[in-house]
């Protein structure tokens, strides 16, 4: 039965990578996103079987079953009503579960365990360590997105990084003690304490622009905390699965931080960006050069572009103006000009936030494209309209190696004809530095709130005719 | 000692096959890739559902909450994936 019971795991992991294999094409994305279900209802039907289950109790079985449905319909209730704006709060949850779930896993086993091995113990310290790291950290980012008790600033205290050392060392010597002696359950309970509190005061310092990598990061944590209590249960299922999201978490981690010109380390430490450094002042780049567009004239300049490439930022997810601007770019369209998205990785705030709502407005994905593919298609672009973003445009990414973004990648869109800008005001991005291309000879700003500047755009279009 | 080294195996070859896989999913899909690792996390399910079934009342309780942490991210991983992939469509 063992044997079994264990085939069906290798059969339900490797349903898991054939999963993340379709998730290469949103074509196939769909049938692996259900090849990957289908691998997790083999996983808990055959645990079901597990002799260990079957020779519980009826009331055994019934727990299991009830926490499932009780699991289950949240998990359900959030997956159809969250909105996609807020699907960045939506990953930090789960990561965090995923982390929980790790945690209280990692401590039954412990105290179940008749003779526990060095390997168990060791392993249940890790899950125990990253877990309880990804379960209170994860709920700091969720707290953060959503903007309940922290503004998405980064919160800085005296001594956090010997705080954080200190923490970290003491939960280590928790761990030696559970190694040293495996009935120490008060020992496990003090490294998840430690761990906990850890987890809290790594996240605090993250800014709300720096959240795309710390989503990933603890992406990865839940799976290596899997990983880690697949050892601690000496189940293959767990392994494999744990390290396919570790590594999936830091794969987009180091994407990230390539992306924002960021070292993991300087985002972790919650350092702003280039610290330190002295550019010229917001009024030396800007005195006398902004110019200023209304909506009017600025549909004049779009309503005789022939090829559009719209870059949207976080702005168009926070004013939720992803419909409007698609129905801005089906406008244009049907007036003859060809219309496309570009965009860089880091905008919104999680990875590939941006495609989601422009998916969800029913922009075909075929329009959405990476930077590196849309980024030599600019100089022979009528019009470049960035909506909402600022530091992933700037051109001094280029041309100032002196500049804190120096050498990050940015979309090229100054070399488009015309820019169009729209945006709030001349404040900076997360970078904190002033953005010459809002004083650039080919740019016009457009200064409006979001979704309401789009919609007063696409009637000064209708207007004009 | 072998059955560690067993796992080890498992453990570093998994990582590397990630590696393989994960970087051929776009860019494009890389919220669906978050969503959807968040479900196959919930794979703990399992060794929750052998916490329950101990006659430890504490290891019970431990294994009914990951149970219902990790219904929650299977469940709510694979559905909310499934609604973000049906958004993604190509020109009509």
């Amino acid at each position: 039965m063992t044997a079994l019971v264990n085939v069906a795991y290798l059969v339900a992991a490797v349903l898991f990578i054939l999963g993340l294999v379709g998730l290469s094409h949103p074509r196939t994305a769909p049938r692996g996103n259900l090849i990957g279900a289908l691998g997790m209802l083999l996983a808990v039907v055959v645990t079901l079987l597990d002799r260990q289950v079957i020779e519980a109790s009826t009331r055994g079985l019934l727990l299991i079953f009830s926490a499932i449905v009780v699991g289950g319909a949240i998990g359900a209730w959030l997956a159809l009503k969250i909105r996609m704006t807020a699907m960045p709060q939506m990953v930090a949850l789960l990561n965090g579960f995923g982390g929980g779930a790790s945690v209280l896993v990692a401590g039954a086993a412990l105290r179940d365990a008749s003779t526990p091995s060095l390997q168990l113990t060791i392993a249940t310290a890790a899950s125990g360590l990253v877990g309880g790291i990804t379960f209170w950290g994860s709920l700091v980012a969720f707290d953060k997105l959503q903007e309940f008790f922290l503004r998405g600033k980064p919160v800085h205290f005296p001594m956090q990084q010997t705080l954080n050392a200190l923490l970290f060392i003491g939960a280590l010597a928790f761990g030696v003690a559970i190694a040293l002696d495996p009935t120490a359950g008060w020992a496990y309970w003090g490294l998840v304490a430690l761990a906990s509190v850890l987890g809290v005061t790594l996240t605090l310092p993250i800014g709300g622009a720096d959240m795309p990598v710390a989503i990933a990061l603890l992406n990865s944590y839940s799976g290596i905390a899997a990983a880690a209590t697949g050892f601690v249960l000496s189940n293959n299922a767990l392994i494999i699965t744990g390290s396919l999201v570790g590594a999936s978490g830091i794969i987009l981690t180091r994407i990230m931080c390539r992306a924002m010109n960021r070292s993991l380390m300087n985002v972790l430490l919650g350092h702003g960006v280039g610290a330190g450094q002295v550019g010229a002042s917001a009024d030396a780049v800007y005195a006398g050069k902004v110019k200023s567009a209304s909506a009017e004239e600025v549909a004049m300049v779009l309503g005789s572009a022939r090829r559009v490439v719209i870059v949207p930022g976080y702005g168009m997810a926070v004013s939720q103006a992803q419909h409007a601007v698609r129905d801005l770019a089906n406008l244009l369209e049907s007036r003859g000009a060809a219309v496309e998205f570009g965009i860089h990785p880091v905008a919104g705030r999680m990875p590939g936030h941006m495609n989601v709502l422009l998916a969800e407005a029913n922009v075909p994905y075929d329009k959405l494209k990476e930077q590196s593919e849309i980024n030599s298609q600019f100089e022979q672009t009528d019009v470049a309209l960035v909506i909402g973003a600022n530091d992933v445009v700037n051109p001094l990414a280029r041309t100032d190696p002196s500049s804190p973004i120096a050498g990050m990648p940015i979309m090229d869109v100054d070399k488009a004809r015309t820019v169009i800008v729209m945006k709030r005001s001349l404040s900076p991005g997360f970078a904190g530095i002033p953005n010459p291309l809002f004083a650039a000879d080919n740019t016009l700003m457009y200064f409006g709130d979001g979704k309401a500047a789009v919609l007063e755009l696409i009637a000064a279009l209708k207007e004009a005719g | 000692m072998p059955a560690l080294v067993q796992l080890l195996t498992i453990f570093v070859l998994a990582i590397f096959v990630g590696f393989f896989v994960i970087t051929r999913v776009p860019p494009l899909l890389h919220t669906p890739l978050m969503s959807g690792s968040n479900a196959i996390s919930g794979i703990t399910i399992i060794g929750a559902m052998l916490a329950v079934a101990t006659p430890d009342p504490l290891s019970t309780v431990m294994g009914y909450i990951a149970i219902v942490f990790a219904s929650i991210n299977v469940v709510g991983g694979f559905l909310v994936t499934h609604r973000m992939l049906g958004m993604f469509k190509r020109k009509e």
